[in-house]
């Protein structure tokens, strides 16, 4: 007679910590194994492209912010180039080596957090406690650029709000000689760490073929092998001014994805470094008065000007109409905006791609197999945040 | 390969397939009938040229004062060529498009997207439920005729121990304002001059 097998239901989330946010996952286990994974997500949903498409384009900024709430910069970034675009705006070279400055920094955030918090969930403490003090001197800048310390909306269609404070560039420039020491402790905790190996190394795999099907980016394709960055194939900006390399892994494993985001961390400063020596002085929005506000001294001095502010902050700029897809390399891979303009001040639609979003979707593909206790390595390093999955 | 050459070897492959093609802000539009959706899509796919191996995403567009009243939109990415391409193509509410999980498999979760955000429903997808939206939510939030303030909202009762949907009561009405400008400005940038 053959032996009757049983597999349980269990339910990981929506509030288990190693679910890094709201993921509900149902997860069918067959003892310690895991069969089948069913991620349901949407626990975050707030409608982020239902209300852009009400708010007028100055206004849909801050909600890009909210997508991935630990590299808030990169996404306002893809959202103000599609825009550009469409209007054929040139943005001053200073703004564009402060835009890519600031998204390099939401880089090291981002990798930052993910690094230490997947290394948590496979319990090593130590490395959060030391990679947050570093986040904790990037948001710092973030502050002084912006005024807040996560929620920027910091970039605009033309460039950015406001120039660098003074000083600024010295702080940045001393986090990044102090940095590099910074990983290279992170790594004597958890490179060759045997623990940590033992979690990470030949655990779910990802081959070449798979990564392209399943729409991977960023880390997750270049972890299995496939050389492609945005930066480098598609650059915008001004990406094609630097020097530096992209990290790619060979056995599309946690361990790899984790090797490529240390060794990207490394290059980030290394752009960083390149951006505070070559960074020019000059204006740093476009100065066409249709689309960037006035300075207050001009608004005091001149009617047009008094105008031109009154018309921005009420019916906004006008985009002509048009489509455009528009990607940047955020942190966690490639993300998009779709953008419908229809001649008015407001969007159409925005629709916007989220790397984390293809990612999620491979759970059950990455998982099946398993043992219960690799569901969070797994979930880690696939660098999932709830603000841009669920929108 | 560039996208013009890009063009006209899809054009020349795909004759009747192709409605139309056009290059604009370096991606190269397909308009195609959905009854060719499968074909076009495995031909861009497995070409030794062509080469999209990757579907970016899928995404559809309401406008709800047309006869075909959903536009859906369809983004592939070639690696090989770094190039970017669109398939697009306009359907009648209530009309079912072929899935392409069979092609994509990520093309689930996108399909399961725009059938929660715009209630089109796809054939033969394997697993067709809703997956941004709240257990048995009603609607299909980016319809333009879909209200931006919803038409539940969620608290917790203190008397019940429990949370409870309620139809939405706002104490201000979303206020819409009408700002567009009568007037059209200037064509030309106009330098402010320092006094």
């Amino acid at each position: 007679m053959p032996k009757e097998t049983k597999t349980m239901n269990l339910n990981f989330g929506p509030q288990h910590p190693a679910a890094h946010g709201v993921l509900r996952l149902i997860l069918e286990l067959d003892g310690e194994v895991v069969e089948k994974a069913d991620p349901h997500i949407g626990l975050l949903h707030r409608g982020t492209e239902k209300l852009i498409e009400h708010k007028t384009y100055t206004q849909a900024v801050p909600y890009f912010d909210r997508l991935d709430y630990v590299a808030p910069m990169n996404q306002e970034h893809a959202f103000a180039l599609a825009i550009e675009k469409i209007l054929k705006i040139n943005v001053p070279i200073r703004a564009q080596y402060i835009r890519v400055m600031f998204c390099e920094i939401g880089r090291i955030l981002s990798h930052l957090l993910n690094i230490t918090t997947q290394a948590m969930d496979v319990g090593a403490l130590t490395p959060t406690l030391w990679g947050f003090e570093e986040r904790e001197k990037l948001m710092g800048f973030y502050e002084k650029v912006s005024g807040s310390r996560l929620h920027a909306n910091y970039f605009r269609a033309g460039g950015v709000h406001k120039d660098l404070p003074i000083g600024l560039d010295n702080e940045i420039s001393e986090f990044c000689n102090s940095f590099p020491k910074i990983i290279d402790d992170l790594e004597t905790l958890l490179t060759d760490n045997r623990i940590f190996k033992q979690r990470n190394v030949d655990i779910g795999i990802v081959s070449k073929q798979d990564a392209l099907d399943y729409s991977f980016s960023g880390v997750m394709l270049r972890g299995s092998g496939v050389p492609w960055d945005l930066r480098k194939s598609q650059p915008y900006d001004c990406y094609n001014n630097f020097e530096f390399n992209i990290p790619v892994g060979k056995n599309g494993d946690c361990y790899d994805r984790y090797l490529c985001r240390i060794e990207e961390m490394r290059e980030c400063v290394k752009i960083i470094n390149q951006c505070l020596e070559q960074m020019p002085k000059g204006p740093v929005k476009t100065n066409d008065g249709k689309i960037s506000p006035p300075s207050k001294k001009d608004i005091k001095e001149s009617m047009e000007a008094l105008i031109h502010h009154f018309k921005l902050f009420t019916e906004g700029y006008r985009v002509d109409k048009d489509e455009i897809y528009t990607a940047v390399e955020a942190p966690k891979g490639e993300f998009g905006v779709y953008l419908i303009s229809d001649g008015s001040s407001k969007p159409y639609k925005c629709k916007i791609r989220a790397p984390g979003f293809s990612h999620l979707q491979a759970m059950d593909y990455l998982i099946k197999g398993h043992m219960l206790a690799d569901v969070p390595a797994v979930l880690g390093s696939m660098d999932i945040v709830f603000g841009e999955v669920d929108r | 390969m560039n996208l013009e050459s890009l063009e006209k070897l899809i054009n020349s492959e795909l004759t009747t397939k192709i409605n139309s093609s056009s290059i604009n802000h370096d991606e190269l539009k397909l308009k195609i009938d959905e009854e060719d959706l499968h074909s076009v899509i495995l031909f861009l796919k497995n070409d030794t040229r062509t080469k999209f191996r990757q579907l970016i995403d899928i995404t559809a567009v309401d406008y709800p004062e047309r006869d075909t009243r959903f536009k859906l939109i369809y983004f592939l990415l070639s690696h090989e060529n770094n190039l970017r391409l669109n398939i697009e193509f306009e359907i009648k509410e209530n009309y079912q498009v072929k899935s392409i999980t069979s092609i994509f498999p990520s093309s689930n979760w996108m399909e399961r997207e725009v059938f929660d955000m715009y209630g089109i429903h796809y054939k033969d997808h394997p697993d067709l439920r809703r997956i941004l939206t709240d257990y048995n939510f009603s609607g299909h939030p980016l319809r333009k005729d879909f209200p931006l303030t919803g038409h539940n909202e969620v608290r917790y009762n203190e008397e019940d121990k429990k949370v409870i949907y309620e139809p939405v009561k706002l104490e201000q009405n979303y206020r819409n304002f009408d700002y567009e400008s009568p007037w059209e400005g200037t064509k030309y940038i106009k330098d402010i001059t320092k006094k």
